[in-house]
């Protein structure tokens, strides 16, 4: 076992290992527990950069054992993995300060600190794994450990909500399963290999092919949140904020949409996808998510339940960008996967700090907060108009590509998706920017928080600037090295052409 | 009809009145009694096939013998737990079917 | 062969221990009893060392040669059966010295039933002759309804008379079909039925009552009637045993003679039969386990559900390919395996919540993540494994077979295997969310001790290791049986 192996192993233990401790920790030590968090995120931001910095010098990071005859476990760090490990690294750094500050004073928390941990062992693991069989262990292990953070606060609803959520993605992960132990048969281990390893077979099995791919599809488009599998989402929302800035804005959503680029990319093959004529149908299914979600959205008063229903509808942009043939398709796709987690995970934020602080939760309670809460209203207004796709911010330019590859993919249709679910975008963001800073409150704000010297607890703002400055930089910045359009760039150059 | 045949027939008819015994009676000494009888029934087909033309055969009587010491076990196991089932609930059957 | 001494001591230990605890005095029992368990695990550690580096072997107990002498046989599944029995009857009776402990002095008589428990199943898996598995499994059958009866209350007392009555027939049926075997072939030893064995009439016929009494014993769907007052309805400890490991052994020989007749005699028509029993088992046992309202009876449908994936073995190997058959074989061991382990687990954490809570009820289970914690997560590895979701015994187990079923194209077993997995999500989540809801404190009686705690946890923990280092346990499980070396 190299060094190598050991920084792979690493990064999988760092979250693991504080699981274990948080989870041994008495409730009580409120300090020491936010210590081992802030120092374990830390450390695992210190080892994927360290790890991002080896793959674009095209080092090689591997760990594998056998489990069984066939089935091997694989950690790999290639470029579409760093992309993915990177972008939840330094989330859950800032999720773990912003929960620090709003569970202050909540039971459970060692609870909470400990299955938030597994999430991201979790969400670490899809992104490291190597093939198939290591994909699909994480990729149950995340629902696994997500339940107890949805449930968390024992409610009626997040009961429901748990059980709905439960309902769908451990039927998804049973398709799941059978779609990868069905590729075993046919194909032996399924490692994955940009251009996918699945060409070489015979036309006759073409048809059973084509199966697979839409059972698999339909196993991670349930966390993808594909309509009409995406029912959970919404209801999810019950969860506390940090729950779902990060998992339902960031891991767990993405890890359905990454497990479909895994699956297209590098089981199957673009071109060997597109030939099966496979490309199409997932197209088709992605707009009608962008449509519908954002139809839906317009109609939500809930400020979280408007963001959830953008977050299907943004989910679908990477889903449709991995559909369109042709690198630009492509990095419009993977490089709105980094974008959009930045933005949504800023507006939940502001949505968090907007309940935790004044009691919001209805859009219509949100007349004034501007001037209120001036730093959070600007973070949700670059987070907005980035979801909008107004230049400069990183929204833009995620749309910007997948419109050429739409058209270099001969799929115009695909464009007047995007302008007209741009223009719903804006029907249900505007508004609320609008009530944030033109609006007038009449009775005085019932202060959830005493105002301190800022406008609400440096743990819940701190963090919010800091996604909001990135997803900002990320678009201003997108042509210098290491921006993630940069990134997903090399992936594309790297690995599909 | 050999003697060896004659003695499997009537070991057959046997545990066939047993199992009948054991299914239909309700009271538990009953079907305790019936289970004894089912398997004097399966010990006489032990003997009775094995006898068939070749000589003494020892082996069926070890299994018998066997049979026997486990169905006194049985049978002794049986008649503690019934007694203690009837002193804490008066009943001499038990509650519902089977 | 090394550890050759280890095979017989294997059987005769647990009989001397089994009388001597019933001689001495009641305390003296837990002190012998936990000494007992060293020699016994430094046997079956020997016995395994033995087969890994000399190979399947058979042994002559007192060098009497069969058909008179008695003939015992180690081989792959065999030793993996000893160290499964040994590894949980270990950590059960650490439970049960705690455990016992308040309880009232009838029931230090659970050990010298534990000890003829575990002779007869020792008993079982080193037999090589059809006859001393009828002795086994009696003297295991009489020691267990023993044990159900040690609670002493009217609905244990009746789960015991039920579950003697089901063994008593079970064992007469499968007794009646040895005789019809010796009678045809003149042979007791499965090495000597593997020879001779020809597909007549008489044959199917002993089959027939074999496979009836031991579906009786093994309480498959719907034979299942005495299973779930008498595992739901026993002392904690006694339960972890029943579900883990006395279930298992009926079906063991049922495995054997599956095995050892080989696939000429053995009909199709049946294989598929047995596996749509299974099938309804696993739909059965996972809906009623859903319905419950008491935890142990819970836990206890739970096992009438899992036994059903056991028998997916007998389609999956009849008429098969022999890769779909190794596949099959794998898989149904390593899902034996990891139900033992998982579900004596799931009973011991059961055990833990009850006595905290001091009540069996699950609705009474309320806010119980935050004080019980670790025994809620024992519950709830054990849960992930009975589930079959990564990383898991259950798991390694469910992609075998799902990948024998697809092999053997007998894709209606994968619906069995997948929705079989969501049922029991959904009984495992039951307890779950009751545990997670916030409500009024209800008093909390009692902080069970540490071993009780640590002793669930090991079995579930290792519920979960298995699935991850399965291949060299596989390979070993192989030697010395048909599906190849490995």
């Amino acid at each position: 076992m190299d060094a190598n192996a050991l920084i792979l192993l690493g990064t999988l233990a760092t979250s693991l290992v504080s699981a274990g401790v948080i989870f041994l920790l008495a409730e009580s030590r409120h300090t020491v527990r936010s210590i081992f968090n802030l120092a374990a995120a830390l450390l695992k931001v210190i080892l994927v950069g360290w790890m991002i910095w080896g793959v674009y010098n095209a080092l090689e990071y591997e760990v594998r054992f056998t489990i069984i005859e066939g089935v091997d476990f694989i950690l790999r760090a290639d470029a579409l993995g760093m992309m993915f490990v990177g972008l939840s690294s330094v989330l859950w750094l800032f999720t773990t300060v912003y929960a620090i500050g709003y569970l202050e004073g909540a039971p459970n928390r060692s609870r909470f600190f400990g299955f938030f941990s597994l999430c991201v062992a979790s969400t670490v693991g899809i992104a490291l794994a190597g093939n198939l069989f290591t994909f699909l262990l994480f990729y149950e292990l995340l629902t696994l450990s997500t339940y107890p953070l949805v449930v968390h606060r024992g409610t009626r609803e997040s009961l429901r909500a748990g059980r709905i959520y439960l309902f769908y993605t451990l039927g998804g992960g049973a398709l799941l399963l059978l779609g990868v132990v069905a590729l075993h048969v046919l194909v032996g281990d399924t490692e994955f290999r940009p251009g996918g390893v699945l060409d070489h077979l015979d036309p006759t099995l073409y048809p059973l092919l084509v199966g697979i791919f839409a059972i698999m599809i339909i196993g991670l488009g349930v966390k993808a949140a594909l309509v009409p599998l995406h029912v959970w989402l919404p209801l999810a929302m019950v969860a506390p904020a940090p729950v779902s800035a990060l998992l339902h804005a960031v891991a767990v959503v993405k890890a359905g949409a990454f497990g479909i680029a895994r699956v297209v990319y590098d089981v199957y093959g673009i071109e060997f996808t597109f030939s099966l004529g496979l490309l199409t149908p997932l197209a088709i299914a992605a707009s009608i998510t962008i449509l519908y979600a954002s139809l839906r959205a317009l109609m939500q008063a809930d400020l979280k339940k408007r963001l959830a229903f953008s977050t299907v509808s943004q989910v679908s942009y990477i889903i449709l960008g991995i559909s369109l043939f042709g690198p630009v398709g492509t990095l419009g796709g993977l490089v709105h996967l980094l974008h959009q987690g930045l933005m949504k995970i800023t507006l939940f934020f502001c949505a968090g700090n907007y309940a935790e602080t004044l009691g919001i939760h209805k859009i219509h309670e949100l007349d004034g907060a501007g001037w209120r809460m001036p730093a959070t209203s600007v973070a949700f207004t670059l987070g907005a108009f980035g979801m909008i796709g107004v230049p400069p911010m990183a929204g833009f330019i995620s749309k910007w590509y997948l419109g050429i590859g739409a058209l270099e993919a001969g799929m115009n249709w695909v464009l007047a998706v995007l302008i007209i679910s741009s223009l719903l975008n804006a029907a249900y963001f505007l508004p609320i920017l609008y009530r944030l800073w033109f609006g007038t409150r009449e009775r005085p704000w019932c202060e959830e928080r005493a105002r301190g010297r800022y406008e609400t607890s440096m743990w819940l703002l701190l963090p919010t600037l800091a996604t909001a400055a990135f997803a900002l930089s990320a678009g201003l910045l997108a042509g210098m090295p290491f921006s993630p359009l940069y990134w997903a760039e090399l992936i594309v150059t790297r690995e599909y052409l | 009809m050999s003697g060896a045949l004659v003695f499997a027939a009537s070991g057959v008819v046997l545990f066939g009145l047993g199992l009948f015994g054991f299914i239909v009676h309700r009271h538990l000494l009953r079907r305790l009694l019936a289970f004894n009888i089912m398997g004097s029934g399966s010990f006489l087909v032990l003997v009775g096939l094995a006898q068939d033309g070749r000589g003494v055969d020892p082996v069926p009587h070890a299994m018998v013998i066997t049979g026997i010491v486990v169905a006194v076990a049985s049978t002794a196991l049986a008649l503690v737990v019934f007694r203690r089932w009837y002193r804490a609930s008066g009943r001499t059957d038990l509650p519902e079917d089977t | 062969m090394i550890g050759l001494w280890s095979i017989p001591l294997l059987f005769a230990l647990p009989l001397a221990l089994g009388i001597l605890t019933l001689l001495v005095a009641p305390a003296w029992r837990v002190r012998l009893s936990l000494l007992g368990l060293i020699p016994l695990i430094v046997a079956s550690v020997a016995v395994a060392a033995g087969l890994v580096l000399d190979g399947p072997q058979v042994y002559a107990l007192g060098d009497w040669d069969a058909p008179l002498g008695i003939n015992l046989m180690v081989d792959g599944l065999a030793v993996g059966m000893i160290l499964l029995t040994t590894l949980v009857a270990s950590l059960c009776a650490l439970y049960a010295a705690v455990y016992l402990r308040d309880l009232p002095a009838s029931s230090s008589f659970f050990w010298p039933l534990l000890w003829f428990l575990w002779a007869g199943m020792n008993g079982i898996w080193l037999a090589e002759d059809i006859f001393n598995l009828y002795v086994g499994l009696e003297v295991m059958g009489l020691a267990a309804v023993g044990m159900v009866a040690l609670r002493a209350t009217p609905p244990a007392l009746a789960a015991a008379m039920r579950y003697l009555l089901a063994a008593l027939l079970g064992s007469l049926a499968y007794l009646l079909g040895v005789a019809l075997l010796y009678a045809n072939y003149g042979t007791l030893s499965m090495a000597g039925l593997h020879e001779v064995a020809t597909p007549q009439v008489t044959t199917h016929v002993a089959l027939a009552l074999v496979i009836l009494g031991l579906l009786l014993k093994t309480a498959l769907f719907p034979l299942h009637a005495w299973l779930p007052p008498a595992h739901g309805g026993a002392l904690t400890p006694v339960s972890a045993l029943l579900s883990a490991l006395v279930i298992k052994a009926s079906f063991y020989i049922l495995l054997r003679f599956w095995i050892t007749l080989g696939p000429e005699v053995t009909p199709l028509f049946t294989a598929q039969l047995l596996g749509a029993l299974g099938a309804g088992a696993v739909f059965y046992g996972g809906w009623m386990a859903w319905r419950q309202e008491h935890l142990k009876q819970l836990v206890a449908y739970s096992t009438v559900a899992q036994i059903g994936y056991l028998f997916l073995f007998f389609p999956l190997v009849t008429g098969t390919s022999p890769e779909a058959a190794r596949l099959a074989w794998d898989g149904t061991l390593m899902m034996l395996i990891a139900h033992a382990l998982a579900k004596a687990a799931l009973f011991l954490s059961a055990g833990n919540l009850i006595l905290a809570i001091g009540s069996p009820q699950i609705s009474h289970m309320v806010g119980v993540s935050r004080f019980r914690p670790l025994s809620l997560f024992s519950f709830g590895l054990a849960g992930v494994s009975l589930m079959g979701l990564p990383p898991s015994g259950g798991f390694t187990a469910k992609w075998l077979l799902l990948h024998s079923a697809i092999l053997s194209g007998q894709w209606w077993w994968l619906v069995v295997l997948l929705i079989g997995g969501l049922l029991s999500a959904a009984y495992i989540f039951k307890v779950f969310r009751v545990s997670f809801r916030e409500g009024p404190q209800t008093d909390y009686l009692a902080t069970p001790p540490r071993v009780l705690d640590v002793t669930a946890m090991v079995l579930a923990l290792g519920a979960i290791l298995i699935g991850l280092t399965a291949y060299q346990p596989l390979h070993w499980l192989r030697l010395g049986s048909p599906f190849g070396a490995g």
